[in-house]
């Protein structure tokens, strides 16, 4: 099931502007890896360029390697469709599809794909739905649409929407920020289930969620404004809030950044 | 109005605002209805008094008077500030009446003229064997060609329309997305008689068919393809480009992801865009007179021969100048006012069946 990341020298492009620059690193599997760092440091465009979706927005251009279990993402013949299919996201907005109900959005990945097959999607959708701790909230009406949930319970639709695929790996672009602490608890906890099935990366902005949630954290930076980002360091959670190897690791955490 | 506060905060005596509370004085609810009342009455009499003729002036003093008595009594009132949102508000509502009016007024007119002879044998006959004096005969041929030249018309245009527009959106990058949509923007100016040349040119004078309904179909279906274009592309930018990020991200392939993601959502939009481009090359009547030449009696093949159509009908019944004819126009006119609004129908009440669902 889950897979292991090893990116090598990556640099990416939006046109002729470098957002990140000479990254690598290991992400382990059945884990959650934490990025953290200032805003447009370029944590989300890495996250992105993790499942090839940097590339679909108009000038996105990737170099380098991200190597899943030794075969490179990027490398020749490789169908980012496929690659999307094998490491899922889930977004920082919540966008079930408005015109689906909450059953269609969580088989949409399914369904779309082309593998039907009615009663086998109905135990997916449940065990989909019960993976992202939703299934209670929602099992009376499956059949309403997507759209008229709660901004939090949208989340973990689009979380249910994300594993139902099966996916080895789950990209999380700050899956929290738009939501309540009690919703945020909720997808946290959720978290913790689900790194036993998949590898977990998530970008967030709230370090005591890195703190609470990732067994790994990765610390971004860039120079100045225009500059790349890059990897300042990465290590165990514990490590880096306690004892981290750089200084702006610890001035960035403590509060003392900029 | 307001009550004045007596016990007011305690505030520096200094301050030279006059009230200090949150309440302010405010005209009455039923100002606004009185004074209009007042200003049309005012512009009656004026109207009246001085003798003008039009009806048109009598609303035009009116409306000034109305927006320049609210302003007055706002700023005695009120403050200045709240005159400038009446003057805005006032100003808005005048507007709104002056778009109004023509269009009542054309609507009024056509059904008042239109009913007198529109009954089912109107709808159900032809005009084969009628004498342009007579009164009698019907409008069925025309509807029929109506019918058939909008059907092939739009079975031309709306799938290259709507496979133009998604290239546009989803796919046109570069030089090729440009001159396309350059081309688009000039056909939406191209008026309706060169669109007929153009066909007459190529298809009956160089290519030697003769008129027929089709060859009024491809002028209209030029007319129309910009329009679709035109609206399903702003419809297509309206979807959240989330919405293909989070299909993508499933891995679901684009071609799928527009077909099942981006189209249903804007499927409403998208309708009824097209039953608005259908309502305009519906009332087109240049391309017909050039292509398909009209007719008296019922033709239903659109591929041979000389058809009618309800805005040929139109124009030709007024040419004959009597009053049979004149009477048969109307009639034609209000038929051919009820087919777009029964599209206009259709189009919103799909929207609404297809719309994006929020209820829980």
């Amino acid at each position: 099931m889950a897979k292991r990341i090893d990116v090598g020298g990556l640099n990416a492009y939006y046109g002729g502007h470098k957002a990140i620059e000479d990254i690598s690193m290991t992400v382990e599997p059945r884990s959650v890896t934490a990025f953290i760092g200032p805003s447009g440091c370029g944590k989300s465009t890495f996250l992105r360029t993790l499942n090839r979706m940097h590339e679909v927005t108009p000038g996105g251009r990737v170099e380098g390697k991200v190597l899943l279990d030794d075969e490179d993402l990027y490398g020749h013949g490789v169908d980012p469709v496929s690659v999307r299919r094998t490491i899922g996201m889930v977004f920082q907005r919540p966008n079930p599809f408005p015109t689906m109900s909450i059953y269609d959005n969580v088989a949409a990945g399914l369904r779309l794909n082309g593998r039907v097959r009615k009663s086998e999607l109905d135990t997916i959708v449940e065990k989909s739905l019960k993976g992202a701790n939703l299934w209670k909230e929602v099992k009376d009406r499956l059949n309403k649409p997507g759209a008229g949930l709660s901004g939090g319970q949208q989340q973990r639709l689009c979380i249910a929407r994300a594993i139902a695929v099966e996916p080895q790996v789950l990209l999380m672009d700050e899956p929290c920020s738009a939501l309540d602490p009690i919703s945020t608890l909720a997808i946290e906890d959720l978290m913790g289930d689900l790194k036993e099935r998949f590898t977990i990366v998530i970008v967030t902005h709230n370090m005591q969620q890195a703190a609470r949630v990732s067994d790994r954290t990765a610390f971004f930076n860039l120079a100045g404004v225009g500059q790349p980002g890059k990897l300042v360091e990465i290590d165990e959670t514990a490590r880096i809030f306690s004892n981290p190897s750089v200084q702006a690791t610890e001035d960035y955490i403590s509060g003392r950044f900029g | 109005m307001s009550d004045v506060i007596v016990d007011r905060p305690t505030v520096s005596d200094s301050a030279p605002l006059p009230p200090a509370g949150l309440h302010r004085p405010r005209l009455p609810r039923w100002a606004p209805a009185v004074v209009a009342a007042l200003a049309v009455a005012a512009g009656v009499g004026i109207g009246l008094g001085a003798g003008l003729s039009s009806r048109a002036q009598w609303g035009l003093i009116a409306a000034i008077l109305f927006v320049a008595v609210m302003y007055a009594a706002a700023a005695r009132v009120e403050g200045l500030r709240q005159a400038k949102d009446r003057l805005a508000t006032s100003l808005v509502w005048v507007c709104f009446l002056l778009a109004v009016v023509p269009l009542v007024s054309l609507l009024w007119e056509t059904i008042a003229r239109g009913i007198k002879v529109l009954d089912g044998a109107f709808l159900s006959h032809s005009m084969a064997g009628v004498l342009t004096i007579q009164p009698g005969g019907g409008v069925y041929h025309a509807i029929i060609g109506t019918l058939e030249q909008v059907g092939i018309a739009t079975a031309i245009a709306a799938p290259i329309g709507l496979l133009t527009a998604i290239y546009l959106v989803e796919y046109g990058r570069g030089r090729l997305a440009k001159v396309v949509t350059f081309f688009v923007d000039v056909m939406t100016g191209i008026p309706s008689i060169v669109a007929g040349l153009f066909i007459l040119s190529l298809w009956i004078i160089m290519l030697d068919f003769s008129y027929s309904g089709f060859a009024g179909s491809m002028a209209l279906a030029i007319l129309m393809m910009p329009v679709v274009v035109r609206s399903t592309e702003e419809m297509l930018k309206l979807v959240p480009n989330e919405l293909r990020e989070a299909s993508l991200a499933l891995g679901v392939p684009k071609w799928r992801t527009i077909l099942k993601v981006v189209l249903p959502t804007a499927i409403g939009g998208i309708t009824t865009g097209l039953m608005l481009a259908i309502a305009r090359i519906a009332g087109e009547s240049a391309p017909i007179v050039l292509l398909v030449f009209g007719s008296q009696v019922i033709n239903n093949d659109p591929f041979e021969g000389a058809q009618s159509s309800l805005p040929y009908y139109i124009y030709e019944q007024w040419a004959n100048g009597n009053d049979a004819s004149y009477d048969r126009a109307w009639a034609a006119a209000l038929v051919l006012i009820a087919f777009v609004m029964i599209l206009n129908l259709v189009a919103r009440a799909i929207a609404r069946w297809k719309a994006p669902k929020t209820g829980r």
